[in-house]
């Protein structure tokens, strides 16, 4: 399942704004890469191109070329629908469907595919995707009722759950501990360890502890002043960026004196 | 309203040796003032409601030759309320669907320059009179209606309801009822609109990031948050409609009721009053208050069932 992705040169404009500037590098399959940063320097909506979702706001758009299994996303022709099956987004807040049961929630993404499901199968998918995102225990008993029922921390686990059911290459989260406490946060780091066997993960992050907790690589993006686009400054292992990194401002910024 | 002794309206100091604020009489003032006008709507509720019993009661227990059609107060009645309903139901029928389209093109799918456009022109609509929509319909609408009518009674004529028989200036029921979808349109539109903008942006794109299509994603957030809010919608329109008098009363050439709706005859409630009230006096009086009162029970019931409907949904909702 999981696979590489590799960012060649990716501008990004929300109307006449330019937000992020010249972005590559290679993210690699069964590893966790981390995006740290200050506000508004563009980490999310990079992240977002990864699957195509900036395109919801109006007038935004990118250049450059995103390859995923050697495919360009950003190629004539390619429907973001279809990379949107094949790259699950986890967000900032946890969002599952409120009209919808837990289990429903589960097989959203299915359901959308149009794929007949027998009953026993889909009763199948949905263990999986719950015991993938380690919510089966909690919730096995009430699948029936609304996903808004669960704590913050479970509903992301849904959400988790939600996006790993299809079966993506690859799993972007978008500070998804943000809204949770500190046991929920745990919870979800713990998951995103076991998460990497399967699936590339890409996860933007404020807290730089967490950072070092799940990531293999990290890259850090700045933003020169305010009005000027963000950029990838530094892209390294976790460690080296944590400990010795190249740029003057990555050390400032992991060592707390700004951001 | 004993309470207000103890609250802390003395002024200067109190015994505790806190000073008073001096709040207390403006919260006073102001929950009598709520008390009084919650009051005014019970008592003309109240008024309206026993002036409606109080003289509907002679055509009800009259003798049944002594009423119109001479069989009673309740067959007299019947047939005023099946057409009532018949010409609410298909005015929902049609306007329901379109409303919602409209709705969803001016939240989802227009660039904003345009449906800001739509958005003002519906509302427009909304500001015709009803009796506005009355000439209309009867001096352009009907006969405009009259070839499709003929054409219908041709082809479809062996379904009773289209024919046998044309009016041949289209002041059928199917024409009223149309009109009455015209009218009812932008409070379905205007509401539902209202109700589709507020779906969360956060779970619209959970859908759109599962690889919905945008129809997709309407169906799986838009829909299922609105459900509640389409029904309140569609009950207003449905409680416009069956109250709906001028615009019935100008279209329609009224008769008994027939299945066929393209042909004069059928009446509605509020139609049959107004056309028949300046002129009538004692029994005949009594029979039209009487329909009055059976039109606001229906009213009422719909209301009732609409209330039902959105309150069964309520864990679903969203609003958790």
């Amino acid at each position: 399942m999981s696979t590489r992705i590799d960012a060649r040169n990716v501008d990004v404009y929300y109307g006449d704004f330019h937000a992020v500037e010249g972005v590559s590098l290679v993210m690699e399959p069964r590893t966790v890469t981390a995006f740290i940063g200050p506000s508004g320097c563009g980490k999310t909506t990079f992240l977002r191109t990864i699957n195509r979702m900036h395109e919801v706001i109006p007038g935004a758009y990118a250049t450059g070329e995103i390859l995923i299994n050697d495919q360009n996303i950003y190629a004539t022709g390619v429907d973001p629908v279809d990379v949107r099956t094949m790259v699950g987004m986890v967000f900032q807040r946890p969002n599952p469907f409120p009209t919808m049961s837990i289990k429903d929630n589960v097989l959203a993404g299915y359901k959308l595919n149009g794929k007949k499901l027998s009953a026993s199968q889909a009763d199948d998918i949905v263990e999986k995707a719950l015991r993938g995102a380690n919510l089966w225990t909690e919730v096995k008993d009430r699948l029936g009722l609304p996903g808004s029922g669960l704590s913050g921390g479970q509903q992301q686990r849904l959400c988790i759950a939600r996006a790993i059911a299809v079966e993506p290459d690859v799993l972007l989260m978008d500070e998804p501990c943000s809204a949770l406490d500190p046991i929920s946060t745990l919870a979800i780091e713990d998951l995103i360890h076991e998460l990497k066997e399967t699936f590339t993960i890409v996860i933007v992050t404020h807290n730089m502890q967490q950072a070092t907790r799940v990531s293999d690589k990290t890259g850090f993006f700045n933003i020169q002043g305010v009005g000027l686009p963000g950029h990838l400054v530094e892209f390294d292992t976790t460690e080296k960026i944590f400990s010795n990194p190249r740029d003057e401002a990555t050390e400032r910024y992991v060592s707390g004196q700004f951001g | 309203m004993s309470q207000v002794q103890t609250g802390p309206a003395q002024a200067g100091p109190s015994q505790s040796g806190i000073p008073s604020r001096g709040g207390g009489t403006g919260d006073t003032v102001f929950k009598v003032l709520t008390v009084v006008a919650a009051s005014i709507i019970l008592a003309v509720l109240f008024f309206v409601a026993l002036f409606l019993v109080l003289n509907s009661l002679p055509a009800m227990t009259a003798p049944a030759e002594t009423v119109s059609g001479g069989r009673g107060f309740w067959v007299y009645v019947l047939p005023l309320v099946i057409g009532t309903l018949i010409s609410a139901f298909i005015a929902l029928l049609f306007a329901t669907p379109v409303a919602i389209l409209v709705a969803l093109f001016i939240s989802h799918f227009a660039p904003q320059r345009i449906s800001k456009g739509v958005g003002y022109t519906i509302d427009l609509l909304a500001a015709i009179p009803s009796v506005v929509y009355g000439a209309w319909g009867m001096s352009f609408f009907g006969p405009a209606l009259v070839p499709l009518y003929q054409w219908l009674a041709k082809y479809l004529g062996f379904i009773p309801i289209f024919g046998p028989g044309v009016s041949g200036l289209g002041r059928s029921l199917l024409t009223a009822s149309l009109v009455l979808a015209v009218m009812i349109l932008p409070i379905i539109t205007s509401l539902c609109r209202e109700i589709f903008v507020q779906t969360p942006t956060l779970h619209e794109e959970a859908a759109l990031a599962l690889g919905a299509t945008k129809w997709e994603m309407i169906l799986m957030t838009v829909f299922p948050f609105a459900r509640a809010g389409i029904v309140s919608s569609v009950m207003l329109g449905l409680g416009r409609a069956l109250g709906e008098t001028m615009a019935i009363a100008l279209v329609l050439s009224p008769g008994p009721l027939t299945a066929n709706l393209l042909d004069t005859g059928n009446n509605t409630i509020p139609a049959e009053i107004a056309l028949n009230y300046p002129e009538a006096f004692g029994l005949r009086q009594s029979e039209l208050i009487g329909a009055g009162l059976v039109l606001f029970v229906l009213t009422f019931l719909v209301n009732m069932f609409a209330r039902w409907i959105v309150g069964r949904y309520s864990q679903f909702s969203g609003a958790n």
